[in-house]
């Protein structure tokens, strides 16, 4: 058993440990509090949902690359088809639409498979930007034609483009960080940022005073500082999973952690905009793939290349 | 004797309900929208806009189990038993009550309504297309067939609930050939009944308006 194993073992463990006294605790509330309570509800659904996503994470992990790949091409399918089911759409746009699920998309994991780095950093922003509208002007409907590819676009690069960032930290090189240690880093940015959240949520509900974006986002100041703060500090702890320094790996999850943050309230304004409240239903107590992964889909890109910038 | 001859075929059907719904639901990932009723099972005719064949397979898999035994779709005979498959599917499958919406081909005096409040005599909730045919216009509806007023006034307290399928067209408009898995929504709203008095023209169109209603609201994006 090589190294990187045993410590995605004991991560495994470490992870279930967590979980089960995050069950137990929320067991607790259950019994003290009464089985009516939304807050505790709402809880104990999301951490059953949160064991599906560690169970199904895991099993990727150890499949290794290919079920890494296949797992987020499955959440960008996911994601693309809430955002898109929201976006301006003429009849005019369907072959583009279904070029975006089924040419672009496989395309883009494929390359990232690959380790084609010039082309999956270029692909989305560069040919599917200019290609698409042509493949939608072609069709001739010109009602409402700049927001409907603008739109279009948009859920290809925070769907495909920034969601394939997990997976493209699998081909990041830095010297003295062994070749099959990138999982160790996908897992690192996912946990600080999942936990960043959680722990903003939390203290955002005991401390949080000023809201951020008032009537738009439950969000305040005082619980992202502690959600960043938090994010640091596991950061640091979980440093031996990255090729970062302590200080580097307390710094790049508390920037991970904020720049998912701002993510999320981006996220929070287009939903209000659109009126709905979650993306979709298909995760049971946290909405949509788009709900649970807006602060990740923010984060991945920008960790991915300041990781580029500083340590390759 | 009988039901044991019977029981692979009725095993079969279930299975295949069951791969219908899981089929539907993994490609729309269509969900329902309780706005004006509760899931529970209580006697109903939802009735429904038609603009695709995946309409009624869609407001079939969205109901709990637990209605969806009860519920029986009213669909065209003529449609259903053309081959051995859609006979099996049709009546077997979706237990549908099988009306013939051509005069020419039913028996002299046959009342088509007759095997509809069968039905609803049994206890089944149904589910109608009022509008009689697919939708291929630009209108959100159709013009409502007598049916539903028949139903009405014949059963009176059997509620008529108005069922909204949203996105149908985004996902497969006309002349194209790709599905897009957009997700779909399924509208339930508050019933309606027929009035003291109320004629049938004024009926059928308080009870399109209350399904339209149920529509995605605003400009069209």
């Amino acid at each position: 058993m090589s190294s990187t194993t045993a410590e995605l073992l004991w991560l495994f463990v470490g992870t279930c440990g967590l979980m089960t006294a995050l069950t137990l605790l929320g067991e607790i509330l259950h019994a003290r509090a009464g089985h009516d309570n939304p807050v505790i509800e709402t809880f104990m659904t999301r951490v059953r949902s949160w064991w599906g996503m560690v169970i199904l994470f895991t099993l990727a992990l150890i499949i290794g690359k290919l079920g890494i790949i296949l797992l987020f091409a499955f959440t960008s399918f996911a994601a693309l088809r809430e955002f898109l089911t929201m976006t301006s759409k003429r009849k005019a746009d369907h072959l583009s639409l279904a070029l975006a699920f089924f040419a672009i998309l496989p395309l883009q994991y494929l390359f990232v498979g690959m380790e084609w780095q010039t082309l999956y950093t270029v692909f989305i922003p560069v040919y599917a930007f200019l290609l698409l509208p042509v493949v939608s002007a072609l069709r001739g409907n010109p009602d409402r034609f700049l927001v409907r590819v603008a739109e279009t676009q948009w859920a290809m690069m925070i769907c495909i483009f920034c969601l394939s960032h997990v997976p493209a930290l699998l081909s990041i090189e830095v010297a003295g960080y062994p070749d099959d240690r990138g999982v160790m880093l996908i897992a690192f940015l996912i946990m600080v940022v999942q936990f960043g959240d959680l722990l903003d949520f939390f203290f955002g509900r005991r401390i949080g005073r000023t809201r951020i974006i008032p009537g738009i986002s439950a969000k305040t100041w005082e619980g992202m500082a502690a959600g960043v703060l938090c994010a640091a500090i596991i950061g640091a702890l979980l440093a031996w999973m990255t090729p970062f320094s302590v200080m580097g790996a307390a710094g790049m999850a508390a920037l991970a952690s904020l720049v998912g943050m701002f993510g999320n309230l981006v996220f929070a304004a287009v939903k209000r905009d659109r009126g709905v409240k979650d993306w979709s239903h298909l995760i049971p107590g946290q909405g949509g793939f788009m709900d649970q992964f807006d602060s990740v889909i923010f984060a991945a890109p920008v960790f991915y290349h300041l990781t580029h910038l500083i340590y390759v | 004797m009988n039901a044991i001859l019977t029981f692979p075929r009725r095993l079969a059907a279930k299975i295949v309900g069951l791969a219908i719904s899981l089929l539907v639901r993994f490609l729309t990932a269509v969900r329902p929208d309780w706005r004006g009723i509760e899931p529970v099972p209580r006697q109903r005719v939802y009735y429904a806009n038609h603009v695709s064949n995946a309409d009624m397979p869609m407001i079939w898999s969205v109901l709990p189990p637990n209605m969806r035994r009860t519920v029986r779709p009213v669909a065209a005979a003529d449609y259903w038993l053309k081959n051995k498959l859609r006979a099996f599917v049709g009546p077997e499958v979706f237990n549908c009550v099988l009306v013939d919406r051509r005069p020419e081909a039913r028996e002299a005096g046959a009342n088509p309504m007759q095997a509809i409040l069968d039905a609803l005599d049994e206890g089944s909730s149904l589910i109608i297309f009022p509008e009689g045919n697919r939708n291929m216009t630009e209108d959100p509806l159709l013009p409502f067939k007598a049916g539903l007023y028949n139903m009405g006034t014949a059963r009176p307290d059997v509620d008529l609930v108005p069922t909204w399928i949203a996105n149908v067209t985004d996902i497969m408009p006309k002349g194209e050939v790709i599905p897009l898995p957009l997700i779909c929504t399924v509208t339930f709203g508050a019933p309606v009944h027929v009035r003291e008095g109320e004629d049938k023209d004024t009926f059928l169109h308080r009870a399109a308006a209350s399904l339209a209603d149920l529509a995605p609201k605003g400009e069209r994006l």
